[in-house]
């Protein structure tokens, strides 16, 4: 724990990240391309592989997903104490148990208890 | 037991200088709007993790309606993902000239974010009442149902960031930037954000895997 | 829906002279007492001018020990009502044999038992909770008060406004008759057409803004307001207990808001999340409701292993055994609460991969809580204990509990679960633990409290009468259903044809007749103590000799809690200030910043009740108009900049000058 009790009375300038015109356009450019990337693999069916093409467009939503926390969100180790990121690294936790579990309990139910409605099989329209 | 002991015994005799057991002056804690904002965007992100999942489950159920593949319309989509990432750009140069102390900077960036919202809203809308109009609803199966409320949510969201925004930008023409301001900036920022990082789940998972 | 919009329909909605259930003699005799109180008490309310007082002191107070003692209020005002719902279960069910269906038509027990699942776990145990919170963490952090005292006092009046919606229900229209966690299709818009499961919704959502901003609230005190000196390895383990269900409300009411706004969303508008038809899934509902419903009941029973922990150390004159222990077996029960909600529905049917995955992480949190009960026992062990009130309800809780724990462990086995699934036996397990754990707590926790918040003890004879009466009476209501569980009677069930089952029912019935006298011991103890509060006195501040910080303060505290901030050493701060002979200091007080009061608060959420009831009964037209009034009121509220004032230094000096002299008049 970081104690910054003893600062001085008027101390409104820790509040809040401190950013820059070069970390936001860095943040902007980068989120540009990583934006068109899976747009343009979608749109133009690059891979014959449908769930090739689901991977990776997941892939590039982690790494924009984690540019916007770092260049727009200006998250790091060291705001707030560390809160910040263990609140967020706490909640991603949780994300994932919430969709991973939903997912797999109500795909073995479905698997089980109504087997006439699977729908591996009608993946493709 | 034996801790209470040690205390005590030890103490009579001790030669370090005595505990001081109080804060002399003023004590001033931390602010706790941002990390207590933070928190609030993080359990905003449970009940969007919630929809997401329902909209895992129900995704597919197209009850002998429209797929996605058959409703999406990509290029609309990357014009709203354009509008906000804009609109996220754009906040980061608001926060830029508040940084340097300028208030008319700020609101003039503040003010085309809000319109850029506004347009990211309007397309939205569009793309709703035509869905509507085509006979696709929320109503008319369970992938639809999901569909409405998780995209509508975040919508909504939008909306309530547009207002915020508004009611700030009034604020701080009447006090400038004071502390109270910056901080309700900073909140807002995060906010704005915060939708941005949701909006690149929602046109990951809906609308792209929607028409593979 | 929008079809016959005429002007009553506009302004009424559904609501007609046929909604209130003037024809049942049950609730027309329950209204007339209602009305009858309430009259009386607005009555002597105006009649002795306290409106000013009332509005002044407390209804706009910021003050998170006022606050913290309103939501008790609340809290013990809704367990009468839930408990007044429980003792007429149990006399239908002890009647209703040999073709008599006794004197609760189905259709009213059904609303019972759902009103009394839904009062006592969101009204009662969840507002007793956050108020023995929000009083204590403060105090024991060295702080003057929570880092959000405006949206402190807005919690609770959300909180209330649930409630207040809820109470309506009895009197307009029905409440819902769906059991209290309102499971599709059953809840859905074919099968329960009527406004019950709407004021089921709304109570929900509008008590679930004010748990989760009071979630947020103390989670962020206590990372952000600690005395100096105070790490995360120094605060008292009540604090600790505070600080992970906060982080369990933050992460699990969200999930609540979410599935029950999809249920309002089938209902209101025929969309297919949940429905039969049209690709929905019923069973998403149960699988969501109880992502949140696991966790909660962690929040109920993480504080009150807090209060056992700070009541034993106490009463036994030695520090915690296993203070380090004890943290963490606490913060891997937070974890871990969120990787066993499926052993709530094993017999859905995911098979046996996924319902062996649940049942072993079910049973490994049995771990942590069993170190926990070693950590009191070794606590105890060789200690000087004083046998309190507060200490006889530990002890009863660590019996109690641990009989809860063990069959609990039990149904985590996926096929003993699919015999015991929704019987009796489920019934008596979560009653033996949120009765044994939480509620016992609670007893030992007020009673431990009660004389900093109010400067004289609780008189012990009636709190021991309350504690006999409440565990005998908890053993006699609850083995009868483990009995019955066992032989494969389902709950929920208003009446029987085996009249061999009776007897069980009737020892349930007496069981729950005890629990009424140890509520009205309870109650009587408060009189009874008020009447002899000069011999009950507590003039030290530190009536138990206790350990942490909150017993450095006058009882009650004054307005700023501490003139000067504490500098915490060790995890027992005042035991060791003591030890080192702390003197107060006589003089060099400084001015004290603090927040102001505000009627924003109790005004958002009146208007929240009024948009609540509106939406249940489908009045548009005043459901828009409270909303935009919401809106308007909650932006208007943030153009108030000037929210703080200074308590003067000469104010604090009256104020500690006070105590001095009553401290060294009663030496």
């Amino acid at each position: 724990m970081s104690e910054h009790h003893h600062d001085t009375h008027d101390h409104h300038h820790e509040d809040g990240p401190h950013s820059s015109f070069k970390g936001y356009m860095t943040g902007f450019l980068l989120s540009v391309v990583l934006t068109t990337i899976p747009f343009w693999l979608v749109m133009a069916d690059v891979f014959e592989n449908r769930n090739i093409t689901a991977l990776v467009i997941l892939g590039f939503a982690l790494i924009q997903i984690c540019v916007h926390m770092v260049f727009f969100l200006h998250l790091n180790f060291h705001s707030e104490g560390g809160w910040n990121m263990l609140a967020l690294i706490f909640t991603l936790v949780l994300v994932f148990i919430t969709l991973a579990g939903s997912l797999w309990v109500m795909y073995h139910l479905n698997h089980n208890m109504m087997p006439g409605m699977m729908h591996e099989h009608n993946l493709s329209p | 037991m034996s801790d209470a002991h040690a205390l005590s015994h030890a103490s009579p005799g001790d030669n370090r200088p005595p505990l001081q057991f109080l804060v002399r002056g003023e004590h001033h804690p931390q602010n706790a709007t941002l990390l207590g904002f933070w928190i609030y965007l993080m359990s905003d992100c449970l009940i969007f993790a919630c929809l997401f999942a329902t909209y895992g489950v129900l995704g597919r159920n197209y009850a002998a309606g429209p797929t996605g593949a058959d409703l999406f319309d990509l290029p609309l989509v990357a014009i709203n993902t354009a509008l906000l990432l804009l609109s996220s750009i754009t906040f980061g140069f608001a926060m830029l000239e508040m940084q340097r102390k300028r208030l008319n900077g700020t609101l003039l960036w503040l003010g085309i974010t809000g319109l850029f919202g506004v347009a990211f809203l309007g397309v939205e809308l569009y793309e709703f009442a035509h869905l509507i109009h085509v006979g696709a609803g929320p109503q008319r199966s369970g992938f639809l149902t999901a569909f409405f409320a998780l995209v509508g949510t975040h919508g909504l969201h939008v909306l309530f960031g547009i207002i915020w925004l508004a009611t700030l930008m009034v604020q701080l023409r009447r006090h400038g930037l004071i502390p109270a301001n910056t901080r309700r900036l900073f909140c807002l920022s995060m906010f704005w954000h915060f939708l941005d990082v949701i909006w690149i789940g929602v046109f990951t998972f809906v609308y792209l895997m929607g028409v593979l | 829906m929008f079809d016959q919009l005429d002007l009553t329909t506009l302004l009424f909605g559904r609501l007609t002279w046929e909604s209130f259930p003037y024809h049942d003699p049950i609730i027309v005799a329950t209204f007339v007492v209602v009305a009858i109180g309430g009259l009386a008490m607005l009555a002597l309310v105006t009649r002795y001018r306290l409106w000013g007082y009332l509005w002044n002191e407390w209804f706009t107070t910021i003050d998170h020990k006022k606050i913290g003692i309103m939501y008790m209020i609340l809290g013990i005002i809704m367990l009468l009502r839930g408990f007044a719902d429980a003792i007429m279960m149990r006399i239908q069910q002890a009647i209703a044999f040999d073709g008599s269906m006794g004197y609760l038509p189905p259709e009213h027990y059904d609303q019972i038992f759902t009103a009394h699942g839904v009062i006592m776990i969101f009204f009662v145990a969840m507002p007793m909770v956050t108020g023995l919170m929000n009083y204590v963490v403060p105090l024991q952090i060295g702080a003057r008060d929570v880092a959000f005292p405006f949206l402190n006092n807005f919690s609770f009046w959300m909180t209330t406004s649930g409630a207040v919606l809820l109470m309506v229900s009895l009197f307009v229209g029905e409440f819902a008759k769906t059991g209290w966690l309102a499971y599709p299709p059953l809840s859905g818009i074919l099968q329960s057409p009527g406004v019950g499961v709407d004021y089921y919704i709304w109570s929900l959502q509008i008590a679930g803004v004010g748990t989760l901003l009071s979630g947020i609230n103390l989670l962020v005190t206590i990372v952000k307001m600690r005395a100096p000196g105070m790490t995360m390895m120094k605060m008292p383990v009540f604090t600790w207990t505070s600080l992970c269900t906060n982080v369990l409300i933050v992460a699990a009411f969200p999930v609540l808001t979410a599935v029950l706004g999809m249920l309002t969303l089938d209902r209101y508008l025929g969309t297919a999340f949940f429905t039969n038809d049209l690709g929905g899934n019923a069973m998403m509902y149960i699988n969501l409701i109880w992502i949140w419903g696991h966790p909660e009941v962690y929040i109920l029973i993480l504080p009150l292993f807090g209060v056992f922990s700070e009541v034993v150390s106490t009463y036994s004159g030695k520090r915690l055994f296993g203070y380090a222990s004890m943290v963490y077996a606490t913060v891997v029960i937070t974890v871990l609460s969120y990787l066993v909600w499926l052993h709530h529905f094993f017999t859905m049917g995911s098979g046996a991969s996924v319902n062996s995955f649940f049942g072993i992480t079910t049973m490994i949190i049995s771990i942590p809580t069993g170190a926990k009960i070693f950590n009191w026992l070794f606590t105890m062990y060789r200690g000087r204990i004083q046998f309190e009130v507060p200490m006889l309800w530990t002890m009863g809780f660590i019996v109690t509990f641990v009989i809860g724990g063990m069959t609990g462990v039990l149904l985590a086995v996926p096929p003993a679960d699919f015999v015991l699934h929704n019987s009796l036996f489920l019934v008596a397990h979560f009653h033996n633990v949120i009765i044994g754990g939480v509620l016992f707590g609670l007893f030992a926790g007020i009673t431990y409290w009660f004389p900093k918040a109010f400067g004289y003890k609780l008189d012990p004879f009636w709190g021991k009468v309350s504690f006999w009466c409440w565990l005998v009476g908890f053993w006699l209501a609850f083995m009868p259903l483990y009995v019955l569980g066992l032989m494969g009677v389902t709950r929920r069930m208003s009446h029987f044809d085996d009249s061999s089952l009776q007897i069980w029912f009737q020892i349930a019935a007496f069981g729950a007749f005890l629990i009424a006298i140890g509520i009205a011991a309870f109650l009587f103890q408060f009189v009874v103590s008020y009447r002899r509060r000069e011999s009950l006195r507590d003039t030290t501040g530190d009536p138990w000799n206790g350990r942490t910080l909150e017993w450095s303060t006058s009882s009650p505290p004054p307005a700023y809690n501490f003139a000067f901030t504490p500098q915490v050493h060790d995890i027992d701060a005042w035991w060791q200030m003591k030890q080192h002979g702390f003197q107060r200091p006589q003089a060099g007080f400084l001015p004290v910043h603090m927040p102001k009061n505000t009627g924003a608060g109790i005004i958002l959420a009146g208007i929240s009740t009024v948009l609540g009831f509106a939406l249940i009964w489908h009045m548009w037209l005043l459901a828009g108009a409270s909303f935009v009034a919401l809106l308007a009121v909650t932006i208007g509220h943030t153009f108030n900049y000037k929210r703080d004032y200074y308590i003067p230094a000469d104010e604090v000096a009256r104020v500690e000058s006070e105590r001095t002299r009553m401290l060294a008049e009663h030496v």
